[in-house]
């Protein structure tokens, strides 16, 4: 037993600096993403991780770790070894607005990971129940100032990315107090929408255009830069007169801090790479997605663009009342 | 009428593609085997099965879990006729008079007919689900959160209602579920409630970790205390299909029960169940010769036998269209719907049209292949019934715990469905029924939503309930139906059927 216990420690004195030298990366890399299998970024880790997996040689597993909103599964994979093989899938939520919305949060996005890249950006909508008085942006801004006893919001809870962006709006305008309704998801507020028991809502594009374009409910802005080829009517909020309201739910890649250079360049490189491939752009162009510039694309890129929506969000989200 | 077709033809079009045949057929053969072998029901299975169906689309997880429900409605008069043990607890009509057939050496006659009673049945309900489908979901617009908060309070009186065993005993369980809903965090604010500061609770107890401990584990642990004697029939099974003797007794029928079935099934709060046994009453009252049954006439097997298949189809409709699962099982499909990314509700229809249209045409798909598994195979499932349950339980086990474990990847949930399992187990030697309380705990969810959101509206005022028509409506059933269960005279009557 003992010569035995010897020669399996000769043999690994032996394997270890073979290891070190050897390339990543070299076995299975897991990919968490925190919400159930199905959401919107378990669809993106899937294509986009399908792809970087070819790139790399070696299979990136995804593995769903639902729950706190996300924070479960972020917070899982930033306190892993930092080796490289566990990254994380995360979005706007769990990465910019939940240092302010969970005050007990087990990692730092900002100064505590290693941030790779942003995977892709899906634009937010205000939309609004299609007979709402209202007609446009402008209007919309004055009637809720005015009428902050008798509208309805509607999200899809604490957390939620509709909750985020909506809170932001709410605090934007001035009327963080607006009557806000809680739904289990945006499918189920988008019913009470579309049947009109509530007033309006913002969401994201992927979740609301099919309804916007069967006239079902209506779309005041749209808060970005472009206008989406998904809907080329609904004008940018800043054409229709609230160009302050920027706001994009997006979708990164994640990792441990304190990881080797080699693994982060290798992933780096791999997500450009997926980026550029055709099918994956059409896969995520489908769903609504805005492809990541180039700039986005790096780790630097994707940390300022976690900071800027941080600074953005942090204020309103902790001043947001909590009821 | 035409649009109700085009819509078919586009179902049978994403049904009779040869991955959701295959599906279909999997969960149609898995339904039978478990409806077959006595102490795993569906609701177990689905739940066992659930994480499997990751991998799959949505439409196809759907078509299978379908399939194993309403095969195991198939399977379950099988062990019925055979063995004189209900593989289902809608099967247990079937005992007095199938198994009365097979010890008359008249058992493939028994089988026959209620394989073909059920297929017959399973049509008509498939015309039912199609018809009602679409008007049913523009209804479903005149619903909003107060609405959806009466409806649900009206399904779970007459889950209390038609419970089996005491109404004290029904209405605690359902108490109980609406209870474990609450765990976790509170939707509105973001707070945290009777978590323990416990982490893995902070998000509630998941759904399946529930089922699978409260049916898969505490079933096998009582099962694990019978003596394994059964009676199985060893007489020759002789010839399946009924002479035109038996089919002009049975006609008659099978039309009634498919009727009473298709209605009860629609009803929340398990409806389904109660079909057999109101086609038995029926058949009895009206019959000649009441004195006959008990002892193997066939109108005792096709009648409840068309009403269970009936209304295990027609439960479907108010998951389909609004969303609120009227019994255990489609509670269960609720969370395979919510675990694809598809939110159960009127907007299932208009989103996923493939898999509204797709799930019914394969019902029907299903139908049929059943017929074909059930008579020609009768002889393996006979054979089936002799696998000892030393081998079958840990399988049974082990394939739960790989599972649960594959939901979240969280070792605790595994544990979570062991206590779950204890726990469970303790319910059924108190003689608690843990059915209501699943059911209770996933409206319990729906409910404390639609309250909030319909309080929130109305700004605090519990007015809107009865201020709003259909709302009012629908409390008032609710209450009716409490009131008549509770006169004496009706609570007597109650217990006489679910004697009989």
């Amino acid at each position: 037993m003992k010569k035995l216990a010897l020669s399996l420690a000769a043999a690994l004195a032996l394997a270890l600096p073979a290891q070190a030298q050897s390339k990543y990366p070299e076995r299975p890399i897991t990919m968490i993403v925190p919400f159930a299998a199905g959401g919107p970024t378990d669809i993106i880790a899937r294509i986009v991780s399908e792809n970087m997996s070819k790139t790399l040689g070696q299979q990136i597993v995804v593995e769903n770790v639902a729950g706190a909103g996300g924070t479960t599964g972020i917070a899982r994979a930033l306190t892993a070894t930092p080796d490289g093989y566990t990254i994380a899938m995360g979005h706007l939520g769990t990465f910019s607005a939940a240092p302010a919305t969970y005050p007990g949060l087990k990692y730092d996005p900002i100064n505590g990971m290693q941030t790779i890249g942003l995977a892709g950006g899906t634009p937010i909508l205000i939309v609004a129940k299609k007979n709402f008085e209202p007609k446009d942006l402008k209007e919309f801004v004055t009637y809720v100032k005015t009428n902050t006893d008798k509208v309805n919001e509607a999200h899809a809870g604490v957390g939620s990315v509709s909750w985020t962006t909506c809170t932001l709006l709410k605090g934007q305008l001035g009327v963080p107090k607006l009557n806000s309704v809680a739904y289990r998801g945006t499918g189920p507020a988008l019913n009470d929408l579309v049947s009109g028991q509530i007033d309006f809502m913002c969401d994201q594009i992927v979740s609301v255009a099919e309804q916007v374009k069967a006239g079902t409910i209506k779309a005041y802005a749209i808060a970005s830069v472009q206008r989406s080829p998904a809907l080329p009517d609904v004008p940018t909020t800043k054409e229709a007169g609230l160009p302050e309201y920027q706001i994009e739910a997006w979708n990164g890649i994640a990792a441990p801090k304190g990881m080797p250079k080699e693994a982060v360049d290798k992933l780096v490189a791999a997500l450009d790479k997926a980026l550029n491939d055709e099918t994956v752009k059409k896969r995520l162009l489908d769903l609504g997605t805005v492809l990541p510039t180039a700039e986005e694309r790096t780790p630097a890129g994707f940390a300022a663009l976690i900071k800027r929506d941080a600074d953005k969000l942090s204020p309103v989200l902790a001043a947001a009342p909590k009821q | 009428m035409s649009e109700m077709f085009a819509n078919l033809a586009l179902g049978f079009g994403v049904a009779l593609t040869l991955k959701n045949i295959a599906l279909c057929f999997t969960g149609c053969l898995v339904g039978t085997l478990i409806g077959v072998l006595p102490g795993v029901g569906p609701i177990a299975t689905i739940a066992m099965l659930l994480p499997i169906t990751f991998g799959l689309d949505p439409v196809g997880a759907l078509i299978m879990l379908a399939g194993i429900y309403y095969g195991a409605q198939y399977g379950g008069s099988t062990t019925a006729i055979l063995v004189n043990i209900p593989g289902e607890a809608t099967s247990v009509v079937t005992t007095l008079d199938g198994h009365q057939m097979a010890k008359q050496g008249r058992a493939g006659v028994a089988l026959g007919t209620a394989a073909l009673a059920s297929f017959f049945a399973g049509t008509v309900a498939t015309m039912v689900i199609a018809a009602l489908g679409a008007p049913l979901t523009k209804l479903a617009l005149l619903f909003g959160p107060a609405e959806y908060f009466s409806l649900m309070v009206m399904g779970l009186c007459f889950a209390v209602v038609l419970a089996r065993g005491s109404i004290l005993k029904a209405f605690c369980m359902i108490m109980l579920g609406l209870l474990l809903s609450t765990v976790g965090t509170d939707l509105e604010t973001g707070q945290e409630r009777m978590t323990f500061g416990f982490p893995p609770l902070s998000d509630g107890i998941d759904f399946a970790v529930l089922a699978m401990g409260v049916f898969g584990f505490a079933e096998v642990l009582r099962n694990l205390e019978n003596p394994e004697t059964r009676d199985v029939v060893r007489t020759k099974i002789g010839r399946l299909l009924p002479n035109w003797d038996d089919i002009k007794q049975s006609i008659a029928p099978v039309l009634r029960g498919t009727s009473v079935g298709a209605i009860l099934g629609i009803l929340p709060g398990n409806g389904a169940v109660l079909g057999p046994f109101a086609s038995y009453t029926i058949e009895k009252k009206i019959a000649k010769d009441p004195s006959r049954f008990g002892k193997g006439a066939i109108e005792g097997v096709a009648g409840p036998e068309a009403a269970n298949n009936a209304g295990a189809q027609t439960a479907f409709i108010p998951l389909l269209t609004l969303g609120i699962p009227p019994n255990a099982v489609m509670a269960l499909m609720v969370g395979a719907m919510t675990i694809h990314g598809i939110i159960p509700g009127p907007q299932v229809m208009t989103k996923n049209p493939d898999l509204f249209w797709g799930m019914i045409a394969s019902m029907w798909i299903g139908n049929l292949m059943l017929l074909v598994i059930n008579l020609p195979l009768v002889g393996v499932w006979v054979k089936l019934l002799q696998v000892p349950y030393r081998l079958m339980f840990p399988a049974i086990l082990i394939f739960c715990s790989i599972g649960i474990y594959s939901v979240n990847n969280q070792p605790v949930d595994v544990a979570f469905t062991a206590l779950f399992g204890l726990f469970g187990y303790l319910l059924i030697k108190l003689g608690f029924e843990p059915a209501p309380m699943l059911l209770g705990f996933v409206l319990g969810k729906l409910m404390e939503e639609k309250l909030r959101q319909a309080l929130i509206i109305s700004r605090g005022s519990f007015l809107t309930f009865i201020e709003r028509p259909i709302s009012a409506g629908l409390l008032l059933v609710a209450v009716a139906i409490l009131v008549i269960a509770l006169l004496p005279s009706m609570s007597k009557k109650r217990e006489e059927v679910f004697t009989e």
